[in-house]
């Protein structure tokens, strides 16, 4: 499966896609590898504002727990509820199973973060 | 650098994600050959439902033999070790002066002077110096060998497991629960203990190292591990750990350590404290401590199961409340792939173990508590 080229990544293993003000926000193919089956997730309620490099939720499998974090500030305005009730999702798609969407007015986070051939050399996943 | 099992590139060529334990390098899980990612659930619900093959190299392997052998043994090993007869295996712990575990071991005899022991990874070099000591300073006359690394070990476990293996030996699926046989493969001897660390039924196999892949093929007869509807299936450490937690069963460094006291880890059949009252007369180390500990009217922590009514995962270290105030620890938990709850095992005042008692968790770092309620161990048992 290959790391999507339209998004951004930190060295925290999320995923950024920013269209327009819009940033959707998800966990990277090496993350959930690492955590194997994800057992729980949850992010902050709509409404919450979240200062860059926040965490903004958790999620957890047998082996650990461990922040979501945004590079960017931004206020929650969607929470996918159905990766919630279902984690295990995660772990089948991580790219098309984003975990929540934020509004932002700066997107100055951006830049620090890494391009998909960036990210695949640094952490090479499997598949 | 880590080790290496023998059974190092079956692993990769199965596709496992590797993990460093104890020194060595091992599978976390495998991720299927079809594609997609590993799953330790789907590893641990294959050995539920079918069968699945476990390295265990890693686990010391230790062999005794000598005119002292059952006064050493008796002296280090908690549990009563004389009245074993060939062929079987028993889980005893080692215990320090204090009363606490320095390890849980399976002893096993061969002969009349003869007897193998497993031990933990971890606690391989700690017992290996200990065991040296004992007999330096009691002048035992036995020679003692560490074959962990001449030697393989493969647990193949799950209710479709001896029905499979019984292809390779007829005389296997005769074995009752803890006891052993020797299989005499060429040259090689394998041998085949009906033991293991899931719940449920199967065998422990100790091989020559460098028999390990011919031995493999005779074990898996008529196993295609990678077929996708194989009957035995690979599985990892992570699936091991949930496993044995479902099955109630302890793991050092959790529910046993040199600071726990033995009688507090729910193993009290593996503690002979009426030793010293055969004709032989035999004590062994930490039995004093135990017997003061008995008589102050047992220890002040019992190791519990918690059924926890949260999704969140219990970790080793959280604190149990009761009332708001402590009383124990978790020391291991998981969401139960087989019950589809979370599950823990932990410390807490020997008042308050009764059945039905409830607690909260404090999931640390300010997020809050969790309701817990004590369950009968262990929290699966297979069906009869």
């Amino acid at each position: 499966m290959a790391t999507p080229t339209d998004c951004k990544y930190s060295t925290s293993h999320e995923w950024h896609r920013l269209s327009g003000d819009v940033l959707t926000l998800g966990l990277t193919r090496y993350a959930v590898d690492a955590l194997t089956d994800v057992t729980y997730a949850t992010v902050k309620p709509v409404g919450t504002v979240i200062a860059a490099g926040k965490s903004l939720g958790e999620v957890e499998s047998v082996k650990t727990t461990s922040d979501v974090y945004s590079a960017v500030a931004g206020t929650i305005v969607e929470v996918n509820q159905a990766v919630v009730s279902d984690p295990s999702k995660l772990n089948a798609d991580p790219y098309s199973n984003w975990l929540v969407k934020l509004k932002v007015t700066d997107t100055s986070g951006m830049e620090k973060l890494l391009s998909a051939a960036d990210y695949d050399k640094q952490f090479p996943s499997g598949h | 650098m880590a080790q290496k099992t023998p059974l190092h590139s079956y692993h990769l060529d199965m596709g496992a994600d590797m993990m460093e334990f104890a020194g060595y390098d091992m599978p976390k899980a495998y991720k299927p050959l079809s594609g997609g990612p590993a799953s330790p659930k789907a590893e641990h619900l294959q050995v539920r439902s079918s069968g699945g093959l476990f390295d265990v190299s890693h686990m010391g392997r230790l062999q005794f033999k000598g005119v002292h052998v059952l006064k050493f043994l008796e002296k280090v090993c908690t549990r009563k070790i004389r009245d074993m007869k060939t062929g079987q295996c028993r889980y005893s712990l080692v215990c320090n002066e204090q009363g606490g575990v320095k390890d849980d071991v399976i002893v096993m005899r061969q002969d009349e002077d003869s007897f193998m022991m497993v031990v933990n990874a971890s606690n391989r070099a700690k017992i290996v110096e200990h065991f040296k000591a004992v007999i330096a300073a009691n002048t035992y006359k036995l020679s003692f060998d560490d074959v962990t690394d001449k030697t393989a070990m493969v647990a193949v476990q799950g209710p479709r497991v001896i029905e499979f293996i019984g292809k390779f030996s007829r005389e296997i699926p005769t074995l009752k629960r803890y006891t052993f046989t020797v299989k005499n493969l060429l040259i090689a001897k394998l041998t085949v203990a009906r033991t293991g660390y899931t719940g449920e039924d199967g065998v422990e196999v100790i091989l020559p190292a460098s028999m390990t892949t011919m031995a493999m093929k005779m074990i898996m007869k008529d196993v295609d591990p990678k077929a996708a509807d194989a009957a035995i299936k690979p599985a990892g450490l992570v699936a091991r750990d949930t496993l044995r937690i479902e099955a109630g069963m302890p793991l050092y460094g959790h529910e046993l350590g040199e600071e726990i006291n033995a009688l507090s880890c729910g193993v009290d059949f593996a503690i002979g404290m009426d030793k010293d009252k055969t004709d032989h007369g035999d004590t062994f180390i930490g039995m004093e401590a135990l017997k003061k500990t008995q008589a102050e009217g047992g220890p002040a922590k019992k190791l519990v199961g918690l059924r926890i009514d949260s999704p969140r995962q219990m970790r080793q270290g959280m604190a149990v409340l009761s009332g708001g105030k402590p009383t124990g620890t978790v020391t291991s938990g998981c969401l139960s792939p087989t019950l589809n709850i979370n599950i823990a095992m932990a410390f807490v005042d020997k008042a308050l173990t009764a059945e039905g008692t409830t607690f909260e968790i404090d999931l640390g770092e300010g997020k809050g508590t969790v309701p817990a309620t004590v369950v009968k161990l262990p929290f699966y048992k297979k069906p009869s």
